[in-house]
C-alpha cells in the first residue's frame, strides 16, 4: 500500500499522483478511507471502524469498500 | 450521532474533456410521469413496467395532424399497426380520426376486431396471403400492391368476386437518402412502376387509384419527401395521361424522427432532429407547386414513430453494480433488450427517480439476459446507484410493444395514464400459462 504515501490530497479530495501525473477526486467517504489506508490499515478493520462511524449497514459498507478498493486498483493507486 | 454514508467513489480527472452531453454532475430527474409517482406506478404493477401517456400521444397526433391539415386541404392519417399495436394505443388513435395501416393478416384482423371498417384499413407489406387478400378486397380495403405476383393474386380474387378492385401499387425510387429502400414495391427510374401499371390497367380486374411509398425510417432529411412527392405527382399525371386513370390518393407511408438520439449521432435531438413542421412545409409546399388547379388527391400520412415514440416510457430497476475488469462501472437492471428492441439504434434519454448523491461516471447499463449483446445503454454519466434505485428510459413508445421477445423473461406489465392522472393496465404482465397455453407435451415424454 506504500504506493498511497506519495498521493497529494487535499481536504476537498482532489488527488494528485506526483509520479503519474494523474488527478483524482473522491467524495468525504472515499476520502475517509484513503486517510486509512495510507496509514496502513487493513480492510477489515476500515470496515469496522466504518460501521461505528458512519450511518450504514454492514452489507453495503462490505460491499462499498471492497468496489472502491477496485477502483483504487484499477487506477492503480494501491 | 454517525455521519451521514454516501456510497465512496473515486474519479479520474480528465483535462480538456469537453463535454458535449451536458454537466457531468447534471442529473435528470423524473419522479413523476403526467403526475403520477414513479414509485406508486412500482408499486402498483410492479418493475420493469412499461408507462404510455394518453396526454402526450393525442397531442403529438393533433400537433402532427395541424401541421399537414394547415397546408393542404385534403389530409388523412393512418395508424401503422407495426409500430404499436396495443388495444389501447390503436383506439385513442383511432379515436383521434386516423385509419388503420397493416401490413399483415394478424393486423388486418386485430383492427377489425377493434371496430375499424374494412374501407378504413390500408393493406401493406411484401407478403399478403390470397386469403387475406380476398377478405380485404371484400370488405372494401385499400390495397397497396407489393409486386408482380400480387396483381395476379389480385385478379384471381377480382374474378372470384365478379368486380373489379381498387388498388394502388407501392413504389421505391431515388430521393437522395440512403440506404434506398428497394425492395418494397416497383421501381419507379426503371420503368418497372410504369410497367406494374400498365399490366395492371390491361387486366382489367383491378383499377389503379392509387400510389405508395415509404421511403424509410428515422429519416432526417425533409427534403427527400419533397423529392418523393414531386415524382409521384410526375408520375401520377404520366398515368393519367396514358391510361384515363385518376390517382385519388399519394400515400407517402413513415418514416419521420422522433426526438430520440440515434446511436452514432452525438448531437442532442433538439439540434440533430428537424422540427416536424419542415417535413410538412416540404411535403406540402411541393404538393401544392407541382398540382394542376383544383386536383388534391387524398395525402396519406402512415407516420408511426414521430407519433407514439414520446408517449412511452420504461421504468426499470437497479438489480445489482459491478465494476469491470477496464474500471468501468456497470449494472444490471431488470429490462434488457428482450423488451426494449430500439436499445439497438438508440441511446435513450435516461433519468433517475430521485436524486442519488455522488459524483457521476460514465456507466454500461446491461439488461437481465444471459447475453452479451444485451446492453440497453452504455456511456451513460451516473452518479453511484444503490441497489433498487429506478431508472426511466425514454422516448419507448415505438416498436417496442411489439418488437419485443418472450425470451427468457416474462413480458411486463402496461400501462396507460389518462389525462386526469388515472392509471389503468392495458396489457398485464404475462406468467408461465402464457406461454404453455400454446405448447404441447407428448404424453411419452411425461415426467
Ligand atoms: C409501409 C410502412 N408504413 C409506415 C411505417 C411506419 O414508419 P415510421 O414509424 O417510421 O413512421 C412503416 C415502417 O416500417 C412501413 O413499413
Amino acid at each position: 500500500m506504500n504506493r498511497l504515501s506519495r498521493l497529494a490530497i487535499n481536504e476537498e479530495g482532489f488527488i494528485f499522483d506526483p509520479i503519474t501525473g494523474n488527478s483524482f477526486t473522491t467524495n468525504q467517504v472515499g476520502l475517509w478511507i484513503l486517510e486509512r489506508l495510507k496509514k496502513g490499515k487493513k480492510e477489515e478493520e476500515i470496515l469496522a471502524e466504518m460501521l461505528e462511524y458512519f450511518e450504514v449497514d454492514p452489507e453495503t459498507a462490505e460491499r462499498d469498500l471492497t468496489d472502491f478498493i477496485e477502483q483504487l486498483r484499477n487506477y492503480k493507486l494501491i | 450521532m454517525k455521519v451521514p454514508y454516501e456510497k465512496p467513489v473515486i474519479r479520474k480527472v480528465q483535462i480538456g474533456l469537453s463535454n458535449k452531453f451536458g454537466s457531468l454532475y447534471g442529473r435528470h430527474i423524473r419522479p413523476e410521469i403526467d403526475g403520477v409517482p414513479v414509485s406508486d406506478l412500482v408499486t402498483r404493477f410492479g418493475s420493469p413496467l412499461f408507462v404510455f401517456s394518453e396526454r402526450r400521444l393525442r397531442e403529438k397526433y393533433r400537433q402532427l395532424y395541424q401541421l399537414f391539415s394547415t397546408r393542404y386541404p385534403n389530409v388523412q392519417f393512418s395508424w401503422s399497426y407495426k409500430t404499436n399495436y396495443l388495444d389501447a394505443i390503436c383506439a385513442i388513435l383511432h379515436q383521434e380520426g386516423e385509419t388503420a395501416e397493416v401490413v399483415s393478416e394478424f393486423e388486418y384482423e386485430k383492427a377489425r376486431r377493434l371496430g375499424v371498417k374494412g374501407e378504413e384499413i390500408i393493406f401493406n407489406g411484401p407478403y399478403k396471403p390470397l386469403s387475406a387478400l380476398k377478405r380485404a378486397a371484400e370488405e372494401g380495403a385499400l390495397i397497396n400492391i407489393d409486386h408482380f405476383d400480387e396483381i395476379y393474386d389480385l385478379e384471381e380474387v377480382a374474378e372470384e368476386l365478379g368486380r373489379p378492385i381498387k388498388v394502388g401499387i407501392r413504389l421505391n425510387m431515388d430521393t437522395g437518402i440512403s440506404p434506398q429502400w428497394t425492395r418494397f414495391g416497383f421501381n419507379l427510374e426503371s420503368g418497372q412502376a410504369f410497367d406494374a401499371a400498365k399490366r395492371l390497367v390491361s387486366g382489367e380486374k383491378l383499377i389503379l387509384c392509387g400510389l405508395h411509398c415509404h421511403l424509410g425510417t428515422f429519416l432526417l432529411e425533409p427534403r427527400a419527401y419533397a423529392k418523393a412527392v414531386e415524382k409521384m405527382v410526375d408520375f401520377a399525371y404520366q398515368l393519367q395521361e396514358a391510361f384515363d386513370l385518376q390517382i385519388e390518393y399519394l400515400d407517402l407511408g413513415g418514416g419521420f424522427p422522433s426526438r430520440n438520439r440515434l446511436k452514432g449521432i452525438y448531437l442532442p435531438p433538439e439540434i440533430a432532429v428537424p422540427p416536424l413542421e419542415d417535413f410538412a412545409e416540404a411535403i406540402c409546399d411541393t404538393l401544392l407547386s407541382k398540382l394542376r388547379p383544383n386536383d388534391f388527391p387524398k395525402l396519406i400520412l402512415e407516420t408511426g414513430r414521430a407519433i407514439v415514440d414520446e408517449a412511452g416510457f420504461l421504468i426499470t430497476t437497479v438489480q445489482a453494480s459491478k465494476r469491470l475488469p477496464d474500471g468501468t462501472r456497470s449494472y444490471v437492471l431488470d429490462a434488457g433488450v428482450n423488451i426494449l428492441f430500439t436499445a439497438f439504434w438508440y441511446n435513450f434519454r435516461v433519468e433517475l427517480e430521485e436524486d442519488v448523491p455522488g459524483p457521476a461516471e460514465p456507466c454500461i447499463l446491461y439488461g437481465p439476459l444471459c447475453m452479451n449483446i444485451d446492453v440497453v445503454a452504455d456511456q451513460v454519466q451516473l452518479p453511484p446507484l444503490p441497489r433498487g434505485a429506478r431508472l426511466i428510459f425514454s422516448p419507448v413508445g415505438a416498436y417496442n410493444v411489439t418488437q419485443w421477445m418472450q425470451f427468457i423473461r416474462y413480458r411486463p406489465a402496461v400501462v396507460l395514464i389518462d389525462p386526469n392522472g388515472q392509471v389503468e393496465l392495458i396489457r398485464e404482465a404475462e406468467n408461465l400459462e402464457d406461454i404453455l397455453a400454446r405448447e404441447r407435451l407428448p404424453e411419452r415424454l411425461k415426467l
